[in-house]
């Protein structure tokens, strides 16, 4: 079964935004454009359009995240929906539940939509085909698979400062073994045609056949960075600093860490994002976050109208299943 | 009971048979082939005409669940799947709850896979007590209750001075090594090959040398103790050609594969299919030819069928979460039979490697049809289609990665013994 199945219709509308990966160029760009329409929002004095007036989405944590689960939440509720938590990290499935019974209980209270964050790969696909088919689901990072809303924010972010992404070089640097990020921006960057998409590590923290996502590995920062326009650093878990995957965060930093020498490698006018939350002095140099280059905050914002855009379409798509899809 | 299988094309690859023949059976032995011997006369008459008579099928891993694990299969249930394809004898590694460890366990099995009456069912005994990996099990004891050989399943003796000990005590009491080659440290928490399909899927991978360390560090130790290892369940080409190469060398060492390994690939996870979540994984295409190759050259002495069923919540969950391992009695045939429709090997091969093949690496006395044998036969219809299905599985386990399958070969008759213990009507 290819990916595109489960997420899109039988007309190729978006029902689920699981992955990126099997999307077309056509559904990353309405997605785009209308995250840009939908971030005038959050200008106005009241910060909220009707469009999923009536529409209870829920949040179903099942893995600690604070920020991610409120950007969500925001995103609902300037589209009017009513929003529900549920952190189940802390809750039923400790106490025996399966997977499926937790889903059945909540499905059962006549949502709309869950947002689904699980450590566990695969699991908002796995919620998708076993759900009622009334409710949509969306990935808020499952495993190390898919994180497709933080992708998209990237691009967005991306898309307002480079324009095209046909001539762009991008590089994507850090733990890409473990980064369900990495993975989704990867498949962002070549749907949408970047010229140039590089990953950047040891090789202990790069997944094997690397090649096969469509990147070209580096192994020396130095060399990853020459002439991008894009920098992608990736978040480093603190547990895997120091261990059998890296000797210390200090070596770390040394030779991963995105210092001002480093970043003028880079195209001139380069950008650096970051997913969040930063470990300052590991993954990048305080003087970058702070610095000119550093569009992490935009992310953020960035973050909500593209959460915005994804719950407004695939809410849309299966509100009016007739109409044509451009 | 006397019976006469009529017409039938008799294969036995231990006697180098393949022709069309009768074959007559009484007190439970073969006791003519082609003429009706002298003053035999048949109670019943099996017509075998278009059908293939051959041994009954050995399968040298088959986890049948009981005890411990009886929501998922139970001796009877499980040897009854096993008649049902054709599959006389099973070998049951010894990681049962309890572990196969001390002899009541043994009797435990023996008593109700007698009580059933469907298969033959063969123990190994635990290496180490209670799989542990620390200390020896009473190998000898299990010897003496009936195990044909030892192995710690699917748990690694990390420490490799108790690896060497044990080989040595195995061997002492001549038991064979039953060893399922994998690093514990390099497949720690895997779910699948660590190659393109794991990269982009984001699974935690399981690379080839989670197996080739482990066999490398057997071989060196089976060099000084000069035990019999069989290695079970290869996954790898490179796995493959060590085991070919320790053999040239004189080693006394021997392996099998499981029919899953010889037809799917990584590719088959798709989308996270659970019921292709197997241990060892599924690997690339260039492993699983050679994994064929390595049955067509007899490298690997045995298919079998690594038989794990389960219940349908196993399967039910996100990919990593779901328990590995497929129902498989009922595809074993199927499966070794498409690998002579694929050019693979011819059928005499390939029926040999589910018969004298396993046979022969567990040393004991089945497997074939000369006369005085034992009449352990399955007879089947090689023209016979059968969709993998629900309703067409014997075991009670479902969960397998070829649901909907169409596979070649429906088991008509098969005789424990020569005692029918499974009859199919055909249409």
């Amino acid at each position: 079964m290819t990916p595109a199945m489960i997420q899109l219709s039988a007309d190729g509308r978006l029902q689920h935004f699981l992955t990126i990966e099997g999307l077309q160029r056509k559904h990353l760009i309405e997605i785009l454009d209308t995250a840009e329409t939908l971030s005038g929002v959050a200008e106005r004095r009241v910060k909220k359009v009707p469009t999923l007036h009536g529409k209870t989405v829920v949040n179903l944590f099942f893995e600690n995240s604070t920020r991610t689960r409120t950007t969500f939440e925001l995103a609902a509720k300037r589209l009017s929906a009513d929003v529900l938590n549920v952190n189940i990290a802390t809750s039923s499935t400790n106490k025996g539940e399966t997977l499926l019974d937790t889903i059945r209980n909540i499905e059962a209270m006549q949502v709309d939509m869950f947002v689904v964050r699980h450590a566990v790969s695969g699991a908002a696909e796995f919620i998708a085909r076993h759900v009622a088919p009334h409710i949509a689901v969306l990935n808020a990072g499952d495993g190390r698979h898919a994180h497709p809303t933080q992708a998209m924010l990237d691009m967005m972010t991306i898309r307002r400062h480079k324009g095209e992404f046909a001539n762009l070089r991008v590089a994507i640097v850090g733990d890409v073994l473990h980064s369900r990020v990495a993975r989704s921006n990867i498949h962002a960057l070549n749907v949408l045609g970047t010229g140039e998409v590089r990953i950047v590590g040891p090789k202990t923290l790069l997944p094997a056949d690397a090649e096969g996502l469509g990147v070209h590995v580096y192994h020396d920062l130095a060399h990853g960075l020459r002439d991008v326009d894009v920098v992608i650093m990736l978040r480093l878990q603190r547990e895997r600093m120091s261990g059998a995957l890296l000797p210390s965060a200090a070596e770390y930093f040394q030779q991963y860490g995105l210092t001002e020498e480093r970043l003028a490698l880079a195209a001139p006018d380069a950008i650096v994002l970051h997913p969040g939350p930063i470990n300052r002095g590991v993954e990048m140099d305080s003087a970058v976050v702070d610095g000119p280059r550093a569009v992490i905050l935009e992310q953020v914002t960035n973050g909500i109208a593209v959460r915005m855009a994804v719950m407004s379409i695939v809410l849309g798509n299966r509100a009016h299943p007739q109409e044509d899809f451009a | 009971m006397r019976i006469s299988l009529r017409n039938g094309r008799l294969i036995d690859p231990a006697h180098g048979i393949d022709t069309v023949t009768d074959l007559h059976l009484a007190d439970g032995h073969v006791v003519g082939i082609g003429k009706t011997p002298d003053g035999f006369s048949a109670e019943r008459v099996i017509d075998a005409s278009e059908h293939i008579v051959c041994p009954g099928f050995v399968d040298l891993c088959a986890r049948l669940r009981e005890p411990g694990a009886e929501h998922k299969g139970t001796i009877a249930s499980e040897t009854r799947a096993a008649a049902a394809n054709g599959i006389t004898t099973v070998v049951v590694p010894p990681d049962t709850d309890p572990v196969i460890d001390e002899s009541a366990v043994v009797e435990l099995i023996r008593r109700q896979a007698g009580a059933a009456g469907f298969a033959r069912v063969l123990t190994l005994g635990a290496l180490t007590r209670g799989l542990g990996g620390e200390i020896l099990a009473e190998m000898a004891a299990l010897k003496e209750a009936g195990c044909v050989g030892v192995s710690n399943a699917q748990v690694a003796v990390p420490n490799s001075l108790v690896m060497k000990r044990a080989l040595e005590y195995a061997a002492s009491h001549e038991l064979t090594v039953h060893l399922q080659a994998m690093d514990p440290w390099l497949s720690a928490s895997g779910q699948a090959h660590d190659g393109q399909v794991a990269a982009r899927l984001g699974l935690v991978g399981i690379p080839v040398a989670a197996e080739t360390a482990a066999i490398g560090r057997e071989l060196a130790l089976i060099e000084e103790t000069r035990t019999h290892v069989h290695f079970g369940r290869l996954s790898s080409a490179r796995a493959v050609a060590m085991i070919a190469r320790a053999r040239e060398r004189g080693l006394p060492v021997s392996c099998d594969v499981a029919a899953h390994q010889l037809h799917l690939t990584e590719i088959d996870l798709g989308r996270f299919d659970s019921e292709a979540h197997l241990l060892p994984p599924l690997r690339t295409m260039r492993d699983r030819d050679a994994l064929r190759r390595g049955v067509a050259s007899g490298v690997i002495g045995a298919i079998c069928s690594d038989h794990q069923p389960h219940q349908a919540d196993a399967k039910l969950d996100p990919f990593g979460m779901t328990e590995p391992g497929a129902s498989a009695l009922d595809t074993l045939l199927g499966l070794t039979l498409k690998l002579v429709d694929e050019d693979v090997c011819d059928l005499v091969t390939a029926i040999e490697r589910l018969t004298a093949g396993p046979a022969r690496l567990l040393g004991i006395d089945a497997g074939h049809l000369g006369i005085g044998a034992v009449a352990d036969v399955c007879v089947f219809n090689p023209q016979a289609y059968r969709i993998i299905d629900a309703g067409s599985m014997a075991s009670r386990g479902h969960n397998t990665p070829f649901f909907g399958w169409e596979l070649r070969g429906v088991v008509c008759h098969t005789l424990l013994a020569g005692c029918p213990v499974y009859h199919h009507d055909e249409l």
